[in-house]
């Protein structure tokens, strides 16, 4: 039952991919948002006015036509970019749009947006006497960050965190569309070839299943230990 | 008028007539795919959500295992398991359901149906256990029967407090149906793939859907905010 037609083995490294896909842009959408979330609450109006044009355009734009813009987009960008250095100083060089890094930039950036709201909201909601606290102990802007206000502010950011990672994980199949040869490219691929489309797509849809439940419990564990401190009831 | 239109449009060499008749081609395919899909999703989650609050297992666990296998995998992937699911069927090709089957937006309007009356299911059954317990008690006080309790008390103000939840999901299906061109369907975002390949110029072609997207993304927000106005009227703050 579980021989897959020969195509086990591509499946496994199709999920690797899903799997790389995910968490790298999951960590360029966190540095986003928290760069994102800086920029909304400063005081400064040209940078509080881009992230919220960022986060205002990226929400209303559908994530494959954000993923179009970006790989065929970028390619073409490069290929006038490479044009005018070969005409103007003649150097010759040139670099293929990759699918794997359209995709990570392109989920990362359009979940960059929404971790920005996420961190915003929770950055509001840290007691503003602990900051005043760390400022009269004499702390530095960055200790008061990493000491105070970030482990503060996860709290609040964990549950929208969590929500946003797993809609960030079901976002990756569509970087199948652009020709990554992720987990759901394989299967689409096979299903073709073999005309069997339950057979492929149900080690794709347990691989998912099973991701959503195993970050359901990390969420749940990170949020016992950030919630230290804090009565639960 | 109507000439000089035409006469600039001339004169653009991406964004001529036929290329915006295509657009609009698309526009109306999108619309529709969301409509319908959003409507008759509606349509089965309210009695779905009622019965996933059920205390009975037997009722209750199916529907939460629905919702979860489809909240829990991406559209893309039940997309592609319907689409192709129904074209591989041994047989269907000589039976009468294939001219169904051939078309691409049957499959595609069943998987977006299936998805949002998943995640529409959720939301309406938050809404609903967030119902104050003194409404039902005092509907049962009246003598309301199980069913006229549903009807009069509790579905009521659970579509009320699932109003904001609701527009998001709404939202989320516009963006969502811009899946549909993977099969082969020409919608907003084909038309837009089809402009691309047609003249090789992405930027043109996908910026300009992408803010058509964004138009309508604004006009369904400030639809739910009207909305939100006259039926949340009685929550809001005095003065």
């Amino acid at each position: 039952m579980l021989d897959f037609a020969g195509y086990g083995p591509e499946l496994l490294k199709g999920a690797w991919v899903t799997m790389q896909v995910a968490f790298l842009s999951l960590f360029l959408a966190v540095a986003l948002g928290l760069l994102g979330a800086t920029a909304k609450l400063s005081h400064n109006p040209f940078w509080k006015g881009f992230a919220t044009l960022y986060t205002t355009i990226i929400r209303g734009v559908p994530d494959l036509v954000m993923m179009f813009i970006i790989f065929f987009g970028g390619q073409q960008a490069l290929n006038i970019f490479f044009e005018y250095l070969y005409d103007n100083y003649e150097i010759d060089y040139f670099i293929n749009v990759n699918e794997f890094i359209a995709g990570v930039i392109t989920i990362g950036f359009i979940y960059g947006a929404y971790m920005t709201e996420t961190f915003r909201g929770a950055f509001l909601a840290v007691d503003n006497g602990q900051i005043e606290a760390g400022k009269a102990y004499g702390m530095s802007r960055g200790q008061i960050f990493l000491h105070i206000s970030f482990p503060l502010m996860m709290r609040h950011a964990l549950p929208g965190l969590g929500n946003n990672w797993q809609v960030l994980l079901k976002t990756t199949a569509l970087v199948s569309v652009i020709g990554l040869t992720d987990m759901v490219r394989v299967a689409t691929e096979a299903s073709k070839a073999e005309h069997a489309p339950f057979k492929f797509f149900i080690p794709v849809v347990t691989v998912y299943l099973l991701l959503t439940w195993i970050s359901e419990f990390i969420i749940k564990k990170l949020d016992a230990k950030y919630s230290v401190g804090v009565l639960k009831h | 008028m109507f000439e000089q239109l035409t006469n600039l449009l001339d004169q653009n060499q991406i964004f001529n007539t036929s290329t915006l008749l295509t657009y609009w081609d698309g526009f109306v395919v999108t619309c529709q795919l969301v409509f319908i899909s959003l409507v008759i999703g509606l349509v089965f989650s309210v009695p779905l959500a009622v019965l996933r609050t059920s205390s009975r297992k037997w009722i209750s666990g199916p529907i939460w295992f629905y919702t979860y296998i489809f909240r829990g995998t991406p559209l893309l992937v039940q997309l592609y398991v319907i689409y192709y699911g129904v074209i591989f069927i041994n047989g269907i090709q000589e039976s009468i359901f294939w001219p169904l089957a051939k078309n691409a937006l049957y499959p595609t309007l069943l998987a977006f149906t299936l998805n949002t009356a998943a995640y529409t299911t959720e939301i309406l059954r938050g809404a609903i256990i967030a119902t104050p317990r003194g409404e039902i008690e005092a509907a049962k006080a009246y003598g309301m029967s199980r069913f006229v309790t549903i009807k009069r008390i509790l579905l009521p103000s659970a579509f009320r407090r699932a109003l904001p939840a609701y527009s998001n999901e709404v939202i989320f299906m516009l963006h969502a149906s811009s899946i549909a061109s993977v099969v082969t369907i020409v919608d907003l975002t084909g038309a837009a793939r089809d402009v691309y390949s047609k003249y090789y110029a992405p930027f043109e072609a996908f910026f300009f859907v992408a803010m058509l997207y964004l138009l309508l993304t604004f006009l369904i927000i400030y639809v739910f905010k009207q909305l939100e106005k006259n039926m949340l009227a009685h929550l809001r703050p005095l003065s």
